[in-house]
């Protein structure tokens, strides 16, 4: 009997097991933190290592001499001569006047360093001001695409640069005396979508997911939060209540394209609703959010202490009275959690937005609800598309401002649950 | 509460009332929808013609050739869509479906052509390939030596195929079935191919089709997906690999991508606009005449698409890669832009 160890001895001895399976374990979940870190960071890197160029444009600063006879226009205020005027004379000779002799002879190199849209830009200016006309005014216009890609890109062998040996030293030149300048690209978050990169911007998008966002919210929220009530509340326990309960926790991992076609057949080919408007768009991703929302809000009412109700019940409240002041004002923080996060999967859904039509090339900021539009990862979607690789920077940076409104969003959760949430 | 009640149930009906009420509200803008091979060309005419002139800018979503066919032809009304872009003819049934359903009145409008390539990265041997040799290094089912029955694809490297092609594993990266761009290469390359072999001219009509049709799926052809950048950013990494897309990403890669020569020909800017090149499709639009004087703009949209300085030798959708049609074929769409005759059917 001597023999055997005392249990305290059996206990010392397999301490130093047990403490090394703690650490051992304790190191899987380091490693599988890191592994998750490594991947965002990795994923962070790329996308920002591609688009920070993207917040970049490239202008040029000319002196532009508005004279009516090289314009061919007589009176700024009439719309018929403005739109029969040549608003790229201008340009083109105040770009020559800062570029070497040689350039007179080749008006098509020197017309290729501005923006397409440039003349654009000019008419608008003079008619918002026709009393420029006959004066020289120093002006700043974008550049043209091949030479933000030069500007940004020159030593990058992803991207091919189509300037001529020629305007590439024009191009240098003019950059050293800071005629070609590069700055913050606010284009990006003015403008509606383009098919000349450097006019195009993310503005039509964010409206596009604002009012798509704004419908979905207000739809979502109530309808979710009156049904995890019911359910939980006041819903006998039987055989139907069961089936719906099953049903909505199968709803929650239908594939999101699903809802998409729902939302065809229903919204648009039965109720006749138009394609591609935020309306339909927020209809068919509240069908999406729905169960995400009710599941988290059936959670957050059963969280609230069963001693609350029955103290409330107690001193005579009804039924309706215990849920209105007590239940609902306890497990708001949690449903509210719940919408946001839901809210956030919304925001970046794609695939539902394909079959009713908001996967679309719209440049006209949506004004409303009613409004043709499209949405921020569709955005991104299109331009990674492209052929023109100059949307590639814009298609990161169009991410980024998409992980900033959804890194928001989550951050506000986080903030109201730390704020509003009540422990016992 | 029971007159908040009230007022809820009223907000409610009424709201129901009014989407019921309302099935198609008018329209101002102009909706086009589509293949995603015109969707570039269309979207700059689309955004010009927005800028230009009075009108708002139109919509344009890219549906695919066929999804776009279906859409557009699914009748007379604001809620359905006003034009479609197609990367190939119209089909007769389709049109039948079109008539069917009320869309009865269609102008039909060629407005140029497409490539598509096959390129690899600058540093690997370039191919100076036939179509038959395309075929028998990528059909998954190859007619046996001696040409009597069809074989799986023993086809490993290109010089196995012909002793005149580079000795390198058999490597394609290619859009996936869903793509129209598959769809055409499909049907210009590999059927073109085909039909060159004794073996398949005498089968029956479907078998043929099914034999000439299926790529190979043991790793030799890879399906690199939709989106045609991935494949050209792939290729740049491994100069033993080619791809298949469309002529623009080769024009906006120019200098560091190389073509394919097939049956002789250089995918030329040329060579595509007269059907010299042989995996060259044209591209079309259609246009719903129900809707013209409903909804603004149609024939003004139709006008700048078909103008000069569009498609003209200079314009600019030449810059975005659209291998414009030859001077008498844009007099002869101009004139079409302005009389908008109706197809009647047999031209299909």
């Amino acid at each position: 009997m001597t023999d055997q160890p005392s249990q305290a001895e059996q206990v010392r001895r397999s301490l130093k097991r047990r403490y090394r399976k703690e650490r051992r374990f304790r190191s899987y979940g380091i490693a599988a933190i890191a592994v998750a870190l490594l991947a965002l960071a990795i994923l962070f890197i790329d996308i920002i290592g591609k688009g920070y160029s993207g917040f970049l444009k490239s202008t040029v600063t000319l002196e532009v001499t508005l004279d009516s006879d090289v314009m061919m226009l007589e009176d700024p205020t009439d719309k018929t001569a403005r739109r029969m005027a040549d608003f790229v004379a201008p340009l083109q000779q105040a770009l020559m006047a800062e570029l070497p002799p040689e350039a007179q002879d080749q008006p098509r190199a020197v017309r290729g360093l501005i923006n397409n849209y440039a003349s654009d830009a000019l008419k608008k200016a003079v008619a918002a001001n026709p009393e420029w006309m006959g004066s020289t005014r120093t002006m700043t216009f974008l550049a043209s695409t091949d030479v933000d890609v030069y500007m940004k890109h020159q030593s990058d062998d992803r991207y091919s640069i189509k300037l001529s040996e020629q305007q590439q030293g024009w191009v240098d030149e003019l950059a050293e005396r800071g005629v070609i300048d590069l700055s913050f690209n606010d284009v990006l978050f003015t403008n509606g979508d383009s098919r000349n990169p450097s006019q195009a911007g993310v503005l039509g998008a964010i409206m596009g997911s604002l009012f798509t966002m704004l419908v979905t919210l207000a739809l979502s929220f109530p309808i979710g939060v009156a049904a995890a009530i019911y359910l939980e509340e006041f819903a006998p326990q039987n055989k139907v209540t069961d089936f719906i309960e099953v049903n909505i926790n199968n709803l929650a991992a239908v594939p999101s394209i699903i809802f998409g076609l729902l939302g065809l057949a229903v919204f648009i080919n039965l109720f006749g609703l138009p394609r591609s408007v935020p309306v339909v768009g927020g209809l068919v991703l509240t069908l999406m959010t729905l169960p995400t929302i009710i599941i988290s809000s059936r959670a957050a009412i059963k969280s609230v202490p069963p001693s609350v109700r029955e103290a409330a019940e107690g001193i005579g409240a009804s039924k309706m009275q215990v849920v209105m002041h007590h239940v609902l004002p306890l497990a708001l923080p949690g449903m509210m959690t719940g919408s946001i996060i839901g809210m956030a999967q919304a925001l970046g859904e794609t695939a539902p937005l394909l079959l009713i039509g908001m996967v679309a090339f719209i440049v006209d900021v949506p004004g409303g609800f009613l409004d043709s539009a499209t949405v921020l990862p569709v955005q991104v979607y299109l331009w990674s598309g492209s052929p023109e690789l100059a949307f590639i920077e814009r298609a990161s940076a169009a991410i980024m401002v998409l992980l900033t409104f959804l890194i928001g969003m989550n951050a506000l959760a986080v903030w109201l649950r730390r704020r509003l949430e009540r422990r016992w | 509460m029971k007159k908040l009640n009230t007022a809820l149930a009223s907000v409610v009906v009424a709201g129901a009332m009014t989407a019921v009420a309302t099935p198609a509200a008018a329209r101002d803008t102009i909706s086009i929808v589509g293949s995603s091979t015109v969707y570039p060309f269309a979207t700059v005419v689309a955004e010009r013609f927005g800028r230009s002139s009075d009108f708002p800018t139109p919509k344009l979503e890219s549906t695919g050739s066929g999804g776009g066919m279906k859409l557009f032809c699914q009748g007379v009304g604001t809620q359905n869509p006003d034009i479609t872009n197609a990367s190939r003819r119209m089909k007769p049934s389709e049109f039948k479906l079109c008539q069917n359903n009320g869309v009865e009145e269609i102008t039909e409008f060629r407005i140029g052509s497409d490539g598509i390539v096959i390129a690899s990265s600058q540093d690997a041997e370039n191919l100076d390939i036939s179509l038959e040799q395309l075929f028998l290094a990528l059909a998954e089912k190859v007619p046996s030596d001696d040409g009597s029955e069809l074989v799986m694809n023993p086809n490993q490297t290109w010089s196995d195929v012909d002793s005149s092609l580079p000795d390198a594993k058999i490597r394609v990266m290619g859009p996936p079935p869903t793509s129209g761009t598959r769809d055409a290469f499909v049907e210009l390359a590999m059927q073109g191919g085909c039909e060159e072999m004794p073996i398949f001219a005498n089968m029956e009509e479907e078998a043929m089709e099914e034999a000439c049709h299926s790529i190979r799926e043991d790793g030799a052809f890879v399906e690199a997906g939709e989106n045609d950048n991935l494949i050209v950013q792939k290729l740049m990494g491994d100069t033993e690999a080619y791809g298949i897309f469309g002529y623009s990403f080769l024009e906006e890669n120019r200098g560091k991508l190389q073509a394919a020569v097939i049956n002789g020909k250089k995918p030329t800017v040329e060579n595509i606009a007269k059907d010299d090149y042989p995996i060259a499709r044209s591209l079309w639009f259609y246009v719903k005449q129900a809707h013209i004087g409903v909804v603004p703009g149609i024939q003004e949209y139709v006008a700048e698409f078909t103008s000069a300085g569009a498609m003209g030798p200079n314009g600019y959708l030449k810059d975005v890669g659209l291998i414009v049609p030859t001077r008498d074929q844009l007099m002869e769409l101009a004139k079409k832009a302005e009389a908008m005759p109706s197809m009647t059917g047999n031209e299909l």
